[in-house]
């Protein structure tokens, strides 16, 4: 796709000029090759900082049709996703949060509620390859195996879901998310463990969010977005998000991605349940050290 | 969704209740001009959407809203009271917000753009140096604005000093202050514009001003500070 359209040029260029920066700028700003985009640099050794790439949807711009269009692919990804990552490269650039993850990023940027500059952007890079890979050309239906288990269980049917991740998105005034995820059951203190921890208490939870933020925020595991912000849905839909939000659960939602979610989010949570039984063994076999029982008692029993 | 709810009897019923015990709903003010009046800077499609669906959507779920409150203070029924109010703010902020900026826009053949000549256009060359610098200034916060809001000129009435104040989503600029009384406001909601400038904010603001309708924003002012 990308050679075609750009043999014409090529036919008056040297093999040289290929690998120079001025054609990766070149080809870049074509727009075309949204999976080229890194150019190999031979012959102008430079110094290549690690940042953040702009990722494709797993399909074509088009073949969300007629759901969603190509021109809203084209400039959600093409210009509001793409723009995120650009800012967000500007803002780390030759910061500590160079170098670092993207999922490292937005929880430093987001500082625990204190937001700092580039959260928004990480975020919403986040936030929009998560959308793109939750959805797929011939999406919809329902889900299936443990995940339609966890959704009997969770929300009665799953006719009971849609309900309230309808909801969800609906009333999410604003910009902003909605989302469907894995809560492990956690008390909200720092230092605190659940009591009694059951099988049970791992839930399947509709939340929303506003603008950029996301529940990686709160510590929940994503398994389902929906983008509300206007830009996603008003070239399609216009001011109509209920139609836009049917459309999308109708027509685009992978419930196969959400499975292979859940079961990674279960992994992820096994392994933190496995590390924290550790941590309380290690504790169990401490013997408390005659001196430390002073320190409950104040200075009267200081020497 | 106002007009299915009225053909009911009984929501009927309970507006006639309603407007003995005083209780006002809102209706979605006329604009002073036609839809594509304000083209090229604001297409005629955005300003109908905007007027008839956006506008008139907060104004039927604030007067829901309304209703709702209504019953929850007359039953003493605190709790429902107080989950209301995100939808009022929302909602009535909305419709506030809108009802201004209709008449902040104006054709330009009617005087839209037509920069202030009295006590205001003295004041924002008092503040800000010159008309050129307060735009500069608007046009940067309206367009850091993260997700949806509006960017403001307002008059400090206490102070008697211009101020440029952004807002979110539809919060009226009195939560930024009791004393701001707004001159000029700018939607930046995405639907503001994104059916012509897409994702590109920064055109849409420097085109708004050729329909800024200083005449409505300097009465305002002589009125504040007179």
């Amino acid at each position: 796709m990308v050679m075609a359209s750009l043999t014409p040029i090529t036919s008056h260029l040297t093999s040289h000029f290929l690998s120079t920066p001025e054609f990766c700028r070149l080809s870049q700003s074509l727009h075309r090759s949204p999976r080229q985009r890194r150019c190999t640099r031979k012959s102008v050794p430079e110094k290549i900082s690690a940042s953040i790439d702009l990722k494709p949807p797993p399909y074509a711009l088009n073949a969300l049709e007629p759901h969603m269009s190509k021109e809203t692919l084209e400039y959600h990804w093409g210009k509001h996703h793409r723009g995120y990552v650009n800012n967000l490269n500007k803002q780390i650039e030759g910061t500590v949060l160079d170098e670092m993850s993207l999922e490292s990023i937005i929880s430093a940027s987001y500082n625990k509620g204190d937001i700092l500059p580039a959260f928004n952007s990480a975020a919403q890079v986040w936030n929009h390859e998560f959308f793109w890979e939750s959805m797929k050309p011939g999406g919809g239906g329902k889900p299936s195996g443990e995940l339609l288990e966890l959704i009997n269980r969770d929300f009665g049917s799953f006719e009971g879901l849609i309900h309230e991740f309808r909801l969800a998105a609906t009333t999410q005034f604003g910009s902003g998310w909605a989302w469907l995820v894995y809560k492990e059951h956690k008390l909200d203190i720092p230092n605190a463990r659940n009591p009694c921890p059951s099988e049970q208490d791992k839930k399947l939870v509709v939340v929303k969010s506003p603008n950029a933020v996301n529940p990686l925020a709160w510590e929940y595991h994503p398994l389902l977005t929906l983008d509300v912000w206007e830009h996603a849905y008003y070239l399609d839909f216009e001011n109509r998000r209920t139609d836009y939000i049917s459309s999308f659960l109708n027509k685009l939602v992978s419930w196969e991605t959400v499975s292979s979610r859940l079961e990674a989010a279960k992994v992820l949570v096994a392994e933190r349940e496995r590390e924290m039984e550790e941590i309380d063994a290690i504790d169990d076999m401490d013997t408390i050290e005659p001196e430390d029982t002073y320190m409950y008692f104040g200075s009267d029993a200081d020497e | 969704m106002a007009l299915r709810a009225l053909a009911n009897g009984k929501t009927l019923g309970r507006l006639y209740h309603q407007q003995i015990r005083g209780l006002q709903t809102f209706s979605l003010p006329d604009l002073a001009y036609d839809y594509g009046a304000l083209e090229p800077a604001i297409s005629g499609e955005i300003m109908q959407l905007h007027h008839q669906k956006h506008h008139q959507t907060y104004i039927t779920n604030y007067n829901k809203a309304l209703e709702q409150l209504d019953d929850a203070i007359a039953k003493g029924d605190a709790s429902t009271a107080v989950k209301l109010q995100s939808a009022i703010k929302f909602n009535g902020g909305g419709h506030v917000n809108h009802s201004i900026f209709w008449k902040n826009l104006a054709p330009t053949r009617e005087g839209g753009g037509e920069p202030p000549h009295g006590s205001l256009g003295w004041a924002i060359d008092q503040h800000y140096g010159s008309m050129e610098k307060l735009i500069a200034k608007m046009n940067a916060e309206g367009a850091a604005v993260q997700g949806s809001g509006w960017v403001w000129l307002a008059v400090d009435k206490e102070l008697k000093r211009l101020v440029v104040e952004t807002t979110a989503n539809q919060d009226p600029l009195v939560t930024k202050g009791a004393s701001l009384v707004p001159l000029v406001g700018i939607d930046v909601w995405e639907h503001a514009y994104y059916l012509q400038y897409k994702n590109v904010r920064p055109d849409y603001l420097n085109n708004i001003w050729k329909v800024i309708n200083w005449k409505y924003a300097s009465e305002v002012y002589a009125k504040e500070c007179p």
